[in-house]
């Protein structure tokens, strides 16, 4: 009960992390069968159909709910404490938007029992994913589904952008903020921006496929292309979404390990500004062989190149903020380290596939899944692991092993290079992507072999980062505040895990790297800026956890609003729209609740302060 | 630690090159890195370019990678702060500066492909025109000079410039011949794209779907057969002429008209909504992805793979729109006739 109401960040976080990881296993699950699909040609271990399903649901699985919410986790965890707040700046909304994006996840994955999965690809293009040619409710399930979790990660989005302008700490100037706080502010930008673009395009093909509208329908004047732009104005931002926080990750770790400040700060900070601009403009490098003429072509392709340029400075500061520096490689740091060299390749053949004429070979093969694979898996998942491994005991209170963390390491960045890297030369050789199986003697078997194996050795080190968080927790919770000994920023000045107020009081930041400037000069806590006084906090409740609930029924209802039913009470509820109605009424009902009844939160006295051990 | 981490720095370029000898780069008729065509040249061209200008970058950066994590470990007992540098101006323009020239260097020679790629010969009058429909999961291909229809196997003369002008029956699919040319999408009436090649060496080159369309998009193939003007001449010649057609069994050749012919066409009879079946004794594959080859070493003689077909077209192609013969009411014994009539249904 006390996890269903709860409005704490840190909470929050740690459901955040519990339903990213859920989901981030039955990802990393369909990719296995993926894999096992394709170790050999014209294999029978999957039909086609389930394998268009497994594709679609890995893809949309990932991307929306797997590292999303474990990257919402470490945000929910870190940027509070990161800029000396109590909390976000709405905590109920941060609960409604991690509600709603763990019905919106339930309700997509409901979709392997109900019926049939989405099976037209996570870009959902039309025509194939209208109910002309994708007849099951799979991608009813996908637009719905997508819809609420959207909303989720919109209200998120939103929340951090408050929260990061209102609530730093004194004296924390935008110029004095951590990295990972720079990367969130920007993420959060771009998720308010590039999110409504595919809630619109969702809610069109939602009203093409169960109303009958006709924006995609060919037949009836709609346009195909027309989809495909509207997804990718939402989707390349969504690829910066994705990997900015990592790159805010790797700027917290390696200085940390580094015992060194981040080299070039302030050009880091406009790298990332740089980057999230740009990736607006360049969504159009997605359909270069959609045939939009050689002037989009050729735009196109020179903006997109020009991302390198912003990326390339991110690349050379990391590397000069080791150098002169004492490099510890600790898990989280093996981790940074271990990204630096991965993601830059990622990022070359990036450019490579910016050249319009050399994508018109690389669009839609193997070429392109090694290339985003390089960009999320080596580097937004390697981030996130030493973003866990870093924080972990800021979280929890409990450090994880060291031993094992290098072995989750090692297993796993060698079994990322033995998957992807190969999978380059299929594409190259002509294998084209999503293929449910293939011809033999077409030089494609002993590669997909390779990246088979290498499929399996990541997955083991996915066991064996869950193993060590099982360990973990047979262990007391006794971590230092400051548990690396060399924590810079304000997180590491209170103890682990924080108390439900983080601060007792507001400390005072007098430059950039807050914590380690005031080790330097001889303190061991930050200097307050506040008396110590009455604590505000929020009240828990219900309300988020009911509104989803709301909106998911509705979106069930919407769904299944044509169908025929066996039981004529099931039908008439379905038919007449009363199953939508009941859950709309829910979620109204629940938002009227909150409106009318005042909640005015409680306090925490200084005497209750006085009486812990700060 | 450092030395496994070495070890996986040197190892990684030795993956590359054995990966790179393992596959030999591929199949001649298939593979981007042996382009048998100038489009397919352009294309290669850049890559050449992009990744020689990209392991030169990945290089540096590997190597002061390397550096730095050795040179640059915490070594026991160390304790003094290390200097808090701020930054250096100098240096980060410098990686500003030496990435946008990179960009230039291979923008200009990408910005002048993007248009040459452009050119489409729609106009050319000595280009072969060539509309292309896709369909789940086939391709149908029609000679608007000559009247032809054909189906899987695209004949063209070797040299010529094919002027393409491509559109889909259904969903989107994605015209590709890796080794002749970069891919284009088939859209939907009111987008339909033009593009063009062409193919110097006579020679049979793989063609792939690319773009997911249902079930079966995988085995959306097709070939590409480059063939002598003459060759091409009489083919074409013979696609039109109609031969005669039909099974020489008088109650074969009923079943044939009344249940296949409802589809397909041979020659000036039937309805072409499926794959036009003219002259299929003498194509390359059956359904794409079944390749008629006598030495079975690549496949299996063509009347195998029709009967292969003909019995359970779903199980070889799953999704397609060809409903079983035996639903049809085809016995065995008709369905192995109609299949070496058609194994037998060759092109002069």
């Amino acid at each position: 009960m006390d996890w269903i109401t709860t409005v704490d960040h840190k909470k929050i976080a740690i459901l955040y992390l519990l339903a990213g990881g859920l989901f981030f296993g039955i990802g990393g699950f369909e990719a296995i069968l993926i894999r096992i699909q394709l170790i050999k040609p014209m294999n029978t271990f999957l039909d086609a159909q389930t394998f268009n399903e497994l594709i679609t649901m890995h893809g949309t699985t990932m991307i929306f709910l797997g590292v999303m919410p474990v990257i919402f986790a470490l945000m929910n965890a870190v940027i509070p404490l990161q800029i000396g707040a109590r909390d976000v700046a709405f905590p109920f909304l941060n609960a409604l938007g991690f509600w709603t994006f763990l019905f919106g996840g339930i309700l997509l994955n409901l979709s392997w029992v109900m019926g049939g999965a989405p099976d037209a690809g996570w870009t959902a293009y039309t025509p194939l994913s209208t109910s002309t040619y994708s007849t099951t409710h799979g991608v009813d399930f996908y637009t719905i589904g997508l819809q609420i979790a959207g909303l989720g990660t919109l209200i998120g989005g939103i929340n951090f952008l408050a929260t990061i302008i209102t609530m730093r700490a004194p004296g924390m100037s935008f110029m004095r903020m951590p990295m990972f706080a720079w990367t969130t502010f920007i993420t959060s930008a771009i998720i308010l921006f590039a999110f409504p673009a595919i809630t619109v395009g969702l809610v069109l093909l939602t009203f093409d496929r169960i109303i009958g509208a006709n924006f995609f329908e060919v037949g009836a004047g709609g346009n195909p292309i027309l989809w495909q732009h509207i997804f990718w104005i939402f989707g390349h931002p969504e690829v910066y979404i994705l990997i900015l926080p990592a790159f805010g990750i790797i700027s917290e770790v390696i200085p940390t390990f580094a015992r060194k400040r981040l080299f070039g700060y302030s050009s880091m900070v406009f790298a990332t500004i740089l980057i999230a601009f740009l990736g607006f403009m360049v969504w159009a490098h997605h359909m270069f062989t959609t045939g939009l003429g050689p002037v989009a072509n050729a735009l196109f392709s020179v903006s997109t190149m020009l991302i390198a340029v912003p990326t390339g400075i991110k690349i050379f500061n990391w590397l000069l903020t080791m150098w002169g520096g004492q490099v510890r490689f600790t898990t989280p740091n093996l981790f940074a380290v271990g990204f630096i060299p991965t993601f830059t390749m990622g990022g070359v053949t990036g450019v490579m596939l910016a050249s319009a004429p050399a994508d018109f070979q690389f669009h839609d093969t193997y070429f392109v899944v090694a290339h985003f694979h390089y960009v999320i898996v080596g580097g937004l998942v390697l981030g996130l692991f030493a973003g866990l491994h870093y924080w972990w005991p800021k979280m929890f209170g409990r450090m994880l092993s060291e031993k094992l963390g290098k072995w989750t390491f090692w297993t796993f960045i060698l079994g990322f290079h033995l998957t992807f890297f190969v999978q380059h030369f299929l594409g190259l050789m002509g294998m084209q992507r999503r293929v449910f199986t293939y011809l033999p003697n077409q030089h494609f078997d002993v590669l997909n072999l390779v990246s088979t194996i290498g499929a399996f050795l990541m997955g083991v080190g996915m066991i064996i980062f869950l193993t060590n968080i099982v360990l973990t927790f047979r262990k007391p919770a006794d971590a230092a505040a400051d548990p690396w000994e060399d924590g810079r920023t304000l997180e590491w000045s209170i103890p682990s895990p924080p108390p439900e107020y983080n601060f007792k009081q507001t400390p005072l930041v007098r430059g950039i790297d807050a914590f380690w400037k005031e080790k330097t000069a001889g303190h061991t806590g930050m200097t307050p800026a506040e008396p110590v006084g009455s604590i505000h906090m929020p009240s828990a409740t219900i309300l988020p956890f009911l509104m989803s609930v709301g909106i998911f029924i509705a979106g069930l209802g919407f769904m299944f609003s044509r169908d025929e039913f066996k039981s004529d009470f099931v039908g008439f509820m379905f038919n007449h729209y009363l199953v939508t109605a009941i859950g709309l009424l829910i979620t109204f009902g629940s938002m009227l609740m909150r409106s009318l009844f005042d909640d005015q939160g409680w306090h925490i006295e200084p005497e209750e302060l006085e009486g812990e051990q700060i | 630690m450092m030395k496994t981490w070495q070890a996986v720095k040197r190892l990684l370029p030795m993956t590359a090159i054995f990966g790179l000898i393992l596959a030999g780069c591929g199949r001649e008729d298939l593979s981007v890195l042996r382009p048998q065509g100038p489009a397919a040249e352009t294309s290669l061209g850049l890559m050449k370019l992009s990744i020689t200008i990209m392991v030169v970058v990945l290089l540096i950066v590997f190597s002061i990678a390397a550096y730095v994590i050795i040179r640059f470990r915490r070594k026991p007992g160390q304790q003094e702060i290390p200097k808090q540098v701020e930054g250096n101006f100098k240096l980060e323009v410098l990686w500003t500066v030496i990435p946008l020239i990179l960009v230039v260097v291979l923008a200009i020679p990408t910005v002048k492909a993007v248009f040459a790629a452009g050119n489409d010969h729609a106009n050319d009058k000595n280009a072969i025109k060539v509309k292309v429909t896709g369909h789940q999961f086939w391709w149908e291909f029609e000679y608007t000079d000559y009247g032809v229809k054909t189906a899987q196997d695209l004949v063209i003369p070797k040299g010529k410039d094919i002027a393409f002008e491509l559109t889909t029956a259904d969903v989107l699919h994605s015209f590709w011949v890796p080794s002749l040319s970069g891919k284009i999408d088939t859209n939907p009436a009111g987008t339909i794209n033009r593009f063009s090649f062409s193919a110097p060496n006579e020679g049979v080159y793989r063609g792939k779907c690319a773009e997911l369309c249902g079930p079966s998009h995988g085995l959306m193939e097709f070939k590409v057969k480059s063939v002598s003007e003459d060759a091409f001449n009489q083919w074409i010649a013979s696609m039109k002429s109609p031969v005669a057609v039909l099974p020489e069994d008088p109650e074969l050749a009923k079943t044939f008209k009344n249940q296949c012919l409802k589809c397909h066409a041979v020659g000036d009879q039937g309805l072409a909504v499926g794959p036009n079946l003219t002259g299929i004794g003498s194509r390359e594959a059956i359904a794409g992805i079944l390749l008629n080859d006598d030495t079975g070493v690549d496949g299996a003689p063509i009347e195998e793979n029709l009967k292969t077909w003909l019995h359970d077209p779903q199980s070889v192609k799953p999704g397609n729109l060809m409903p079983n013969p035996k639903d049809l009411g085809l016995s065995d014994a008709e369905i192995d006739g109609i299949a070496a009539y058609l194994a037998n249904y060759k092109l002069d």
